[in-house]
């Protein structure tokens, strides 16, 4: 028989079992067990009976996701660029959705794009032609783009073009716009359509000239670096624009006709720590497009929200949605506001968690951990959880006070639903009610709903 | 001397992890000089400064990872790049990965922070518990099943498994065991020693354990196998096996077998081993049955003269039984001739069932209990006896919605007040299990209703207190405490049991 000198215990239940053996000195771990969510058995049993063909397949992403090489080629205009765009086309962040089932921020930058476009002369010459049926919705996510809180992309926006240089595919997202009133979250004012005017007649070329002057930048390098100096690149992203600026500082200086115009790109970046965001965003969109499709892999290729609905996609069935009811995040409000200001979650940002980092990676930036009401061990414990969702490790990307373990990789739905516990997900939360912008910041539970549809699904066709 | 390189592209490591590869890889066998070091301008002059600079780096992509490795041969250069892209993967072999996790979600992330756990305790309800086994047992570890209400037919394929992967499945429905010398859920705490103990039947293995403690032996491991293993589905696959291995080990000189009656093909099985082996085994079926003489076979009537005889064949001198088995002298007689009858309230299972065998053995009465040794003898209604009773309350009927008796005390001490109204209610007989487990201090919720019933009645309160002085309670502290309320305490079932029956045996002479 196999040995069982020097006793240690999993303790699968009853706590004081584990509280017996550790006051007699014995190594015990206890686990905080749950039952599987509700799934039906019959599920539970062919996934379990089929788990050798979906580790097989679950390789070959963790393989495609470990090997993902982000790299920031310059910028377009959406048109040029996105796949399928259209002028009378308007993407969003999260599953599809119509607009009369839209929330508040998103109807708002609706209404806001439509009037950037030149497509309507005011809010509500704007709201009529939303919903008149005449513009087209379609998720970011079917169109290689990915964009934060509403997420809206429309023809004549420059776009950040991000290559997988692992599997050759791209990746697009706007410029970060800053806090304050802001298009991504609702806000369609004169002066946040001037700002989106300079991004795309100042911001865009500078930046442009400047980047394709260095040929490429490494996303890959730049976000392990930044979550080894205290972001996770989803809601801090301090280091990561600091480090951006770094290597754009010198190549606009270079490249640029106004000694002025460059000074105000870089004060705008310099004041904007989110700026980042608009990177690591289709920098881990880009890795995961290039694991979607592969036939019986359980693992996640997104995580989006629309601000109505949670929406994931799982590598084994392609482009399918399984969604359910976005949920409100528990948040740090800023003065003034509640929970009931805030909106469900919203944005494709979740994007970052589906990769690993963000919540998965909050033990690398302990400095948030305050939005979740937490300390320090709080925000290593959020990663650690988080492990036993996941299908791997992340080689590249790592996280110093775990030793430099690498972060959780490759969100596996049936260890979701057997462990009965959804994705961490950090991130800013937006007023409910359109032009307001964004109220608090804090964490929210992926609603398991999803899970359980995906679960079932990827049971049935196995 | 050669220089072996190697480039490694779109990888970042932080530079003083890079430093610590270095200086792990200069001490390889056969290696000089070695670098790993990102490729940028400004290391550039340092490797030039180590003459560690080569082509290969000039040529490298800014940011890629540079390995270079001066050694005596070209295997070890080559050898060493090898374990350098292997620790760049995988760490540096020894190096520490935090995990400060007290506690995990899953089996995988408790293995992940305790990678060295050998057995699972796994006590989730039923429905999912065969599931959890079976993933801890392909994890390769061995599994104690505390849960119940698992199928048959769930036990036979975990034990099938574990028995073809040389794996322990103690349960389902298994309470307790000692393994390696740690007391597992609830279980005593016992000297390690001789003695190796395997049982289908738990206060059966916690009894006999303490026992021959408290007489001065000790146990070398204590498996549990569940009750169900000796049944004809089972075919007593885990039995078998445990009895194999305390044939096989070095530490057992002595071996005890304890078993519900197990079914004729299990006897036979473990009775080809039994004869094969040259180690004495006592076994105890808690059951009057024909065994075939074998010279190291030794078939014992109750738990206490299982542990006495596993004790005497461990120390041959072993000489006069210890002064807690001796009967007290004065045993109190009720003074009323009205009052008959034994009522007994058991919590463990196992002697609630010795009880009813011995207690007929002595008075030639058979008792009514909701466990019956007999089916006959099924109590009607378990709430309200009538006549002799012997009654197992850890039975599923009463720890519905309540824990079991052993820990919660409350139920059986309502019951002993409802037993102390009748007016024809001569003995009432219960036990007092310690041990880890159990509960922390029993006597203290005993006393009150003990001293009450003392003050109001002359019922006879016999008590058997199972456990040892290593026990979390103080074993003697519990045993004084229950004296001085009024009840006789024996530290056995048996010697409890005899005493019951002498006070009925009286009160039937005289009522006569």
């Amino acid at each position: 028989m196999k040995d069982f000198s020097d006793l240690k215990v999993v303790n699968i239940g009853l706590e004081s079992f584990a509280q017996d053996l550790v006051k007699q000195g014995v190594p015990a771990i206890q686990v905080k067990w749950s039952p599987p969510a509700a799934v039906p058995s019959a599920a539970l049993d062919r996934i379990t009976a089929s788990q050798d063909v979906i580790d097989i397949a679950n390789r070959k992403v963790i393989d495609i996701i470990q090997a993902g090489a982000p790299v920031l080629l310059g910028l377009d205009i959406a048109l040029k660029v996105i796949p399928g765009m259209h002028s009378k086309l308007i993407l969003h962040a999260g599953p599809p959705i119509t607009w009369e089932r839209m929330c508040g921020p998103m109807r708002g930058a609706i209404m806001g794009a439509l009037i950037y476009e030149g497509l309507a002369p005011d809010a509500d010459a704007a709201e009529a032609l939303a919903a008149s049926g005449e513009i087209e919705y379609s998720p970011c996510h079917e169109h290689n783009a990915v964009g934060p809180m509403a997420g809206i992309i429309s023809a004549s926006m420059p776009v950040f073009i991000v290559q997988n240089e692992s599997s050759g595919n791209y990746a697009y997202c706007t410029q970060n716009e800053g806090l304050g009133k802001v298009l991504r979250y609702g806000a369609f004012s004169p002066e946040v359509v001037s700002k989106l005017k300079w991004m795309q007649d100042s911001l865009y070329p500078i930046l442009d000239k400047a980047i394709r002057s260095l040929g490429k930048i490494d996303l890959k390098s730049l976000i392990a670096q930044a979550l080894h100096m205290g972001d996770e690149v989803h809601n801090r992203n301090r280091a990561g624009t600091s480090l951006l600026i770094r290597q754009l500082a010198p190549a606009i200086l270079r490249t640029s006709d106004s000694m002025e115009e460059s000074a105000k790109a870089l004060e705008f970046i310099n004041g904007n720590d989110h700026f980042f965001l608009n990177l690591s965003m289709p920098a881990a969109k880009c890795i995961l497009d290039a694991a979607a499709g592969i036939e019986h892999s359980s693992i996640l290729t997104c995580m989006a929200r629309n601000g109505t609905d949670f929406g994931i996609r799982l590598s084994g069935t392609g482009n399918e949605w399984f969604t359910g009811k976005a949920l409100v995040p528990d948040a740090l409000y800023f003065p003034g506001y509640t929970k009931d200001d805030a909106n469900p979650d919203i944005g494709d940002s979740a994007i970052t968690e589906s990769v690993g980092w963000g919540g998965f990676a909050i033990a690398a930036a302990p400095a948030i951990v305050q939005f979740v009401g937490g300390n320090a061990a709080d925000a290593l414990s959020y990663t650690q959880q988080m492990y036993e969702i996941s299908a791997s490790e992340h080689q590249n990307y790592q996280i110093p006070a775990l030793d430099f373990r690498g972060t959780p990789l490759g969100i596996d739905v049936v260890k979701v639903i057997n462990n009965n516990l959804t994705p961490f997900i950090d991130t800013g939360v937006a007023h409910k009610n359109p032009g307001i912008g964004q109220v608090g910041a804090g964490v929210v539970s992926a609603p398991i709903e999803p899970f359980i549809k995906a679960f079932e699904k990827f049971a049935h066709i196995l | 001397m050669f220089i072996q390189t190697h480039i490694l592209d779109g990888k970042y490591l932080d530079s003083v992890k890079l430093m610590l590869i270095s200086k792990e890889l200069r001490k390889l066998s056969g290696v000089t000089e070695a670098v790993a070091i990102t490729a940028t301008v400004e290391n550039k002059d340092i490797l030039e400064a180590t003459g560690m600079l080569t082509a290969e780096f000039q040529n490298a992509t800014p940011g890629a990872i540079y390995i270079a490795v001066h050694a005596d041969l070209a295997d070890d250069a080559k050898q060493a790049i090898n374990t350098a892209m292997d620790w760049i993967e995988h760490g540096i072999p020894g190096e520490h990965r935090a995990n400060s996790q007290k506690t995990a979600r899953s089996l995988s992330g408790a293995l992940d922070a305790l990678p060295e756990a050998k057995l699972a305790l796994i006590s989730v309800a039923g429905k999912y518990a065969a599931r959890e086994a079976m993933k801890a047992l392909e994890a390769g570890l061995h599994v104690m099943l505390f849960s119940d209400n698992v199928s048959l037919e769930q036990e036979l394929s975990l034990k099938q498994y574990a028995v073809t992967n040389g794996l322990l499945m103690m349960g389902p429905d298994c309470g307790t065991a000692i393994i390696d010398g740690v007391p597992l859920a609830f279980a005593n705490v016992v000297r390690s020693g001789k003695i190796g103990m395997v049982s289908a039947a738990g206060t059966g293995l916690q009894a006999v354990s303490s026992e021959i403690h408290n007489l001065g032996g000790g146990i070398s491991q204590a498996f549990g196998t569940g009750g169900r293993d000796g049944k004809a589905e089972i075919g007593g696959l885990m039995l078998l096996q445990c009895l194999d291995y305390l044939i096989q080990d070095n530490d057992t000189e002595v071996i005890v077998l304890i078993a519900k009656l197990p079914h004729q093909g299990v006897i036979d099985q473990l009775l080809k081993r039994i004869q094969k082996t040259t180690k004495p085994v006592v076994i105890n079926f808690l059951k009057q049955c024909s065994l075939p003489e074998y010279p190291n076979l030794y078939v014992t009537e109750s738990l206490t003269q299982t542990a006495v005889q596993a004790y005497k064949l461990w120390k041959a001198d072993a000489t006069a039984t210890p002064p807690e088995l001796k009967a007290e002298t004065t045993l109190p007689m009720p003074t009323s001739p009205l009052r008959k009858y034994l009522r007994g309230l058991y919590s463990g299972g196992t002697l609630c069932f010795e009880a009813q065998g011995l207690f007929a053995a002595a008075t030639g009465i058979t008792c009514e209990s909701n466990a019956p040794i007999d089916a006959a003898n099924t109590m009607a209604d378990v709430w309200h006896s009538s006549g002799h009773s012997i009654i197992d309350v850890g039975a599923d009927e009463f720890t519905v919605g309540r824990p079991h008796p052993m820990i919660d005390y409350s139920l059986r001490l309502k019951m002993l007040e409802a037993e102390a109204q009748h007016k024809d209610v001569a003995v009432l007989l219960f036990d007092v299990v310690l041990g880890y487990g159990a509960h922390s201090a029993p006597h203290l919720e005993l006393i009150p209703v003990l001293k009450q019933i003392k003050r109001d009645t002359c019922i006879v309160m016999i008590a058997s207190v199972i456990g040892t002085d290593l026990d979390p309670q103080n074993r003697m502290e519990v045993v004084t405490a229950l004296r001085d309320a009024g009840a006789v305490v024996c530290t056995g079932n048996a010697e409890a049991v005899a005493l019951a029956a002498t006070v009925i045996n009286y009160v039937s002479r005289n009522s006569q």
